[in-house]
């Protein structure tokens, strides 16, 4: 019986053999020093070209390797980055930016106001073919540009000398500076997309004026970034390596981040949120973000077109604590506004009901869902959709039989795959209400209103509201803070009186944090740049 | 030998051709687009971004357009991952996907095979019984359950291999998803070659070396080992695919960068170029693996030679 044991041990061997082989292949042991940062990614960043970039993954990437002329503090402040100070004329309309001495891209060479016009043009240039084309549409000209109307010269951004930079808007624009933060809007070296074309991202060619460049990229797996000597606050940089890791699946996340391999993860899954609780009291971090999770009704068609009364009976029959305290679960807060709380310069209104007893609600409720025609006879039956997942199908099932218990109505459950679901929502068709969710941009109350508005391409619901836009149109044209608040404030009454929308939970940022990573603040975007983080060494 | 290769060559060109086709009519009609996303483009946007990715085209002449740059070997853009082309993030992910698979196919069929043999040559007895018993298992648990199990017991607790691909750049990131790929396969190589064998070992051939006095081990070694190998082969070509594509859920809890995570996020994303040029790539790869296996079966049975 040689013969048998000649085939057990062969495939050992040959294991250990190509094992050994394929150890030559080893690059460094850096991955041990303490000065390296491992994140989590959970997708694989689509691009590091900042104008074509469309992810909030790549976003994170580049905004450790670049830099606009404004950026965010660790808190979340909005800081000047590459701009050292800017002026903004009278009439709200000509911003004149100064950018600091002695700013170098990651090959040395100067950066210059002419590289932020460059950046800008391709932006919106239609044959750019950007995704965030639009971001800066309020500066003059840019939509027409993009719309292939006008050449990109004409746009409204022009470097008065290496060091200054002029942007012209259409009218007055209060989140202009916010804007620019944006990746989008971060300058690329016209030199090196000149020499490198389309291979420009490629690490080899890759440049960057931000606090890390790109040292490798294994597509799809992890994107090494090392400290930038040029950046202008490099001093100031503590860590000298970085590692984005992709790692799609979420419980990958924990498992890697509990064998060590991980100091920050990018989420929580909801199946293990308790569980972290106990294995990891100290180290998960839960904060308020700027994002509303909502169910849409479609204001185009029966039954929801001109029924205020029946959108209204839906929306106050969802018991909201319920869902956050047993649904979802990870420290979510109700919503009973459409702006989340944590925007500047502004106090979102809330419902007319919601200091109502959740009793009251339901019996104030079921009035309206009787005043709309509907009783136990005559029973509202409705059709809700969501992109099928866990998360949303568990609160889909809660509201249904919320709506089941106060109102009777007989909902049918439909999961769809995502891109289905945003076809269905986007014709209006087939759709009675529908599950979405919106995240701000910005720290500014218009990210979110904005969008409601009749004809806004993010307005899903179909909700065209005269009084509404012409609100956010009043907003829009105020130079005076506090009117343009007053504007905004009432505009969102509208919205919430008029119900096209069932805010249904604001949501949270959820990350496991090692112990040894410092500087890490929460905030409402949810941005952690690696500049302002530090690593200790906690191993002895 | 080379006649029958090219034949069966040239009969692979009108099959691939109807993937092509097929495929690039289905991709489509999935409903949904390459720009839907939660948010939305405007007309504008999207206007600039169909004609950039050649889509505002009539469809018959994207087709053609498409299956011309496809013969010069370039499956054009991607539409989701703007710094790489199609072949660039199949050359980019396959040699890994190939690795892990290939790996994962080599010790299934050396460990099941010898178990297999190990089993049959002891039919009904405890060490039989045993072995199978693990193959059903094997068979049994899905992958989706094994890897996490070994994820926790390997990576977690006892540190000795890394939980995901990009922690470290040695060779230890390949044993967890290798392991956990070849461990169903091992099952089906292990049943496989003790049903063929023991078939063999019964048929009348053998009985007839048997009484011309040679010893049980030069009967195996000789004579019935290479029969009973024709069903490992002929199963090989559709576990060549089973690996190869089938490593999805291996590569997801390992984040290995394989073809398979572009495969299943192309179709999530309506990224139309990508999963065509991953069909077509599949498409053809599996023909050669299926050619290959006859040649070997050919070459291993002289009945089939002389049709």
């Amino acid at each position: 019986m040689k013969l048998n044991r000649y085939f057990l041990a062969a495939p050992f061997a040959l294991l250990v053999l190509v094992l050994a082989l394929s150890s030559c292949e080893q690059r460094d042991a850096a991955e041990e020093t303490p000065s390296f940062l491992n994140r989590a990614l959970n997708s694989d960043p689509d691009s590091l070209d900042p104008q074509r970039a469309r992810s909030t993954q790549s976003a994170d990437v580049i905004r450790d390797l670049g830099e606009g002329l404004l950026g965010y503090a660790a808190d979340g402040e909005l800081v000047a980055a590459s701009a050292e100070s800017w002026t903004v004329s009278e009439d709200g309309l000509l911003y004149t930016f100064t950018l600091r001495d002695g700013l170098r891209w990651s090959n040395g060479e100067p950066v210059t106001a002419e590289h932020f016009v460059f950046a800008l043009r391709r932006l919106v240039n239609p044959e750019t073919a950007a995704f965030y084309a639009e971001q800066i549409s309020v500066v003059v000209n840019a939509a027409a540009i993009t719309a292939g109307d006008m050449p990109v010269e004409s746009l409204g951004a022009e470097a008065l000398d290496a060091r200054t930079l002029q942007l012209r808007v259409e009218q007055p624009t209060p989140v202009f500076l916010y804007l620019l933060t944006h990746p989008s809007t971060f300058p690329v070296n016209p030199e090196v997309l000149q020499q490198h074309g389309d291979d420009f991202t490629d690490p080899e060619n890759y440049v960057s004026n931000g606090a890390y460049r790109l040292e490798s990229r294994e597509i799809g797996s992890v994107i090494t970034l090392t400290r930038n000597k040029y950046y202008w606050n490099a001093a100031n940089v503590a860590i000298e390596r970085v590692r984005h890791h992709v790692v799609a699946d979420e419980m990958s996340e924990i498992n890697r981040y509990r064998a060590g391999e991980l100091d920050m993860t990018s989420t929580v899954p909801t199946a293990y949120f308790e569980q972290a609780k106990i294995d990891f009291p100290d180290e998960l971090r839960v904060a308020p973000t700027l994002a509303v999770y909502y169910y849409g009704f479609n204001m185009t068609q029966p039954p929801f077109a001109d029924n205020p009364a029946l959108r209204q009976a839906l929306s106050m029959a969802v018991d909201r604590d319920q869902l956050v305290n047993k649904v979802t679960a990870r420290g979510e807060l109700p919503a009973y506004s459409w702006v989340p709380p944590g925007v500047d310069n502004y106090t979102p209104p809330e419902f007319a009901y919601s200091n109502l007893t959740q009793e009251e609600r339901n019996e104030m409720a079921q009035s309206l869902y009787r005043q709309a025609g509907y009783s136990e006879s005559n029973p509202l039956r409705v059709e809700l959709r969501y992109n099928t997942s866990d998360v949303h199908r568990r609160i889909a099932t809660a509201v249904t039989a919320m709506w089941s218990d106060v109102l009777g109505v007989e909902t049918q459950l439909i999961g769809e795959e995502f891109r289905v679901l945003l076809q269905n929502i986007r014709e209006g068709e087939i759709t009675q209400v529908f599950r979405s969710s919106w995240t701000g941009d910005y720290t500014d109350a218009v990210t979110f209103l904005g969008i409601m508005a009749p004809g806004a391409t993010w307005n899903l619901t179909g909700y065209d509201s005269e009084e509404y836009g012409e609100l956010i149109a009043q907003a829009a044209a105020q130079t005076d803070m506090q009117a343009r608040r007053l504007y905004l404030e009432e505009a969102e009454r509208v919205l919430l009186r008029d119900h096209s929308v069932v805010p249904l939970y604001f949501y949270v940022s959820k990350q496991l944090v090692s112990p040894r990573v410092l500087g890490r603040e929460d905030n409402p975007l949810n941005y952690h740049y690696s500049q302002y983080l530090s690593l200790v060494d906690t191993e002895e | 030998m080379l006649r029958y290769t090219l034949g069966r060559l040239l009969g692979a060109i009108p099959t691939v051709l109807l993937v092509i086709a097929l495929s690039f009519v289905l991709v489509r009609a999935a409903p949904g687009g390459p720009f839907d996303a939660e948010r939305a483009v405007s007309d504008v946007v999207e206007k600039n971004l169909r004609a950039h990715f050649n889509l505002d085209a009539a469809l018959h002449v994207q087709f053609v357009d498409y299956l011309g740059n496809v013969l010069q070997g370039d499956f054009g853009p991607s539409f989701r991952y703007a710094d790489q082309t199609v072949s660039e993030l199949i050359a980019g992910s396959f040699p890994t996907t190939l690795l892990i698979g290939g790996m994962s196919l080599l010790l299934a069929l050396l460990i099941g095979v010898s178990a297999g043999i190990t089993a049959a040559l002891r039919p009904n007895t405890l060490t039989d019984r045993l072995v199978m018993t693990l193959a059903m298992s094997g068979i049994s648990i899905p992958v989706f359950v094994i890897a996490p199990v070994l994820v926790l017991v390997f990576a977690v607790k006892l540190n000795w291999f890394p939980a995901g691909w990009s922690s470290t750049s040695d060779a230890s990131r390949l044993v967890l998803p290798i392991v956990s790929l070849a461990l169903p396969q091992i099952a089906y190589f292990a049943r496989l070659s003790r049903a063929s064998l023991i078939d063999v070992l019964n048929s009348d051939f053998i009985r007839t070396a048997r009484a011309q006095g040679l010893s049980r081990a030069s009967i195996i070694r000789h004579h019935a080992l290479k029969p009973a190998m024709l069903p490992i082969v002929s199963y090989l070509g559709p576990a060549v695919a089973t690996v190869l594509a089938g490593s999805v859920v291996v590569e997801e809890i390992f984040s290995v960068p394989g073809v398979g995570q572009y495969f299943i996020r192309g179709a999530l994303n309506r990224d139309y170029t990508l999963v065509l040029g991953i069909v077509i790539f599949y498409a053809v790869l599996i023909i050669v693996a299926n050619l290959i296996v006859d040649l070997v079966y050919r070459w291993l049975d002289p009945r089939i030679r002389q049709h």
